[in-house]
């Protein structure tokens, strides 16, 4: 648990003393708020949203942009590569090329995706750590995924160039 | 993609189908080569995703650092005031624990389902192999040069099985080798990885998860992870197995 929630800490701030601090502030969040933790809810929820909360009320959580891309929205996609099958695309992707392209994602997308795949949270769990109803998490993550291969796409041209 | 199922690929592959949507979604995989694709592409994504954000760790001494400054904060009547707190966090912990359990025999399952997808779309696709040949002396020797590894594929002149060729397959960012075979009308999957022994592996000798239709076992040989999944008996699995292991020498 604190070593994947540092984890997440690192991946919002994208810097690792401010992934320290945030982490400091969140453990001594939960310990005060600890009266608010309900037993039998769930408990990985409640301490990602206090991490989340802390980190948009911190410097660098100020100066990120929190809200969705509106450009990013359905049907305004790039193709990917015509004459590519995805699969053959995304197997040409290797571990570091898919993390910056991670990092290049908006937060909203960025952290979505985090839970979900790297957390193994499902729907219901994210919709609970973020706040936000389990449709917005569907459209969210699909959205999120679209734009990260769009991402990784877009870097694969890049280096092959 | 034009077909209309598409928009539940997200849910098939996070696993947020109910039972019900989740057989006939499988059902319609089976059939529509661009939903495969799709489902394909997005596993792929996820297991990338995955991997890739394994990323940062914590400092060795940040733990303590954390711990020294909730103590200086808090003042010994922190001690007292969260006694009963720390008991339910404690239990709380305790429940991590097992989830963790939980969680890595669940993956096992995880891993299956997803092999059980590569295999599917594999049959959705108008090219299943990459190199299409029943003799073994051909197919073994192709995967020379573009995988990590070698391995022996059994003599089956004398068994039911049918050797229809295999191509490259990407599983947790790495590759393997996949063979199709044939039992009468059926095909069969085999995919042999690397063996690293990772928490996403399912424990040797799994029998089919109980939503999946179809069998499969699982074995390790000589450092690699074999994977055997087909709409076949289970016991027509394990002769597969049985002359795999043969052919390896055991």
């Amino acid at each position: 648990m604190f070593t994947s929630l540092y984890n997440l800490a690192h991946w919002l701030t994208q810097n690792p003393q401010e992934a320290e601090d945030l982490l400091q502030e969140t453990y001594l969040k939960a310990l005060k708020g600890f009266g608010s933790f309900q037993p039998g809810t769930n408990f990985r929820s409640w301490i990602y949203r206090i991490l989340r909360n802390t980190f948009l009320t911190s410097r660098s959580g100020l100066n990120a942009k929190m809200t969705e891309p509106l450009d990013w929205e359905e049907g305004s996609s790039m193709p990917i590569e015509a004459d590519t099958p995805e699969t053959l695309l995304l197997a040409r992707a290797d571990r570091q090329l898919v993390q910056d392209a991670l990092e290049r994602l908006p937060v909203p997308f960025r952290e979505v995706i985090l839970l979900c795949d790297m957390e193994e949270m499902g729907y219901q769990e994210i919709a609970e750590s973020l706040g936000i109803p389990i449709g917005t998490v569907m459209s969210r993550l699909s959205r999120a995924r679209k734009t990260l291969r769009e991402l990784i796409a877009v870097e694969l041209r890049r280096t092959a160039k | 993609m034009s077909c209309d199922w598409s928009v539940k690929l997200d849910r098939y592959v996070d696993d947020e189908l109910s039972a019900g949507e989740l057989t006939e979604f499988q059902e319609h995989l089976a059939g529509c080569a661009a939903c495969a694709a799709g489902a394909l592409s997005r596993l792929q994504l996820k297991r990338m995703t995955q991997a890739a954000g394994q990323r940062f760790r914590p400092p060795v001494d940040l733990r303590k650092k954390i711990e020294k400054s909730i103590s200086e904060r808090s003042g010994p009547s922190w001690f007292r005031r969260w006694v009963p707190a720390l008991a339910v966090a404690a239990a709380a912990v305790l429940m991590m624990v097992s989830a963790a359990i939980w969680l890595r025999y669940a993956r096992g399952e995880q891993t299956v389902g997803e092999l059980a997808d590569l295999h599917v779309a594999t049959l959705a696709s108008t090219n299943p192999v990459d190199v299409v040949s029943t003799d073994r002396h051909t197919v073994k020797p192709w995967f020379q040069g573009k995988l990590p590894f070698t391995f022996n594929l059994p003599e089956l002149q004398d068994s039911p099985f049918k050797l229809i060729g295999g191509s490259v397959a990407y599983f947790q960012q790495s590759p393997g080798a996949h063979l199709l075979f044939e039992l009468r009308k059926h095909r069969i999957s085999v995919f042999i990885f690397q063996n690293r022994g990772g928490a996403g592996w399912p424990n040797p000798g799994l029998s089919s998860p109980s939503d999946l239709t179809f069998s499969s076992e699982t074995w390790t040989n000589g450092g690699l992870r074999y994977f055997v999944i087909g709409d076949c008996n289970r016991s027509d699995l394990d002769n597969l197995r049985k002359l795999f292991e043969s052919a390896a020498g055991h």
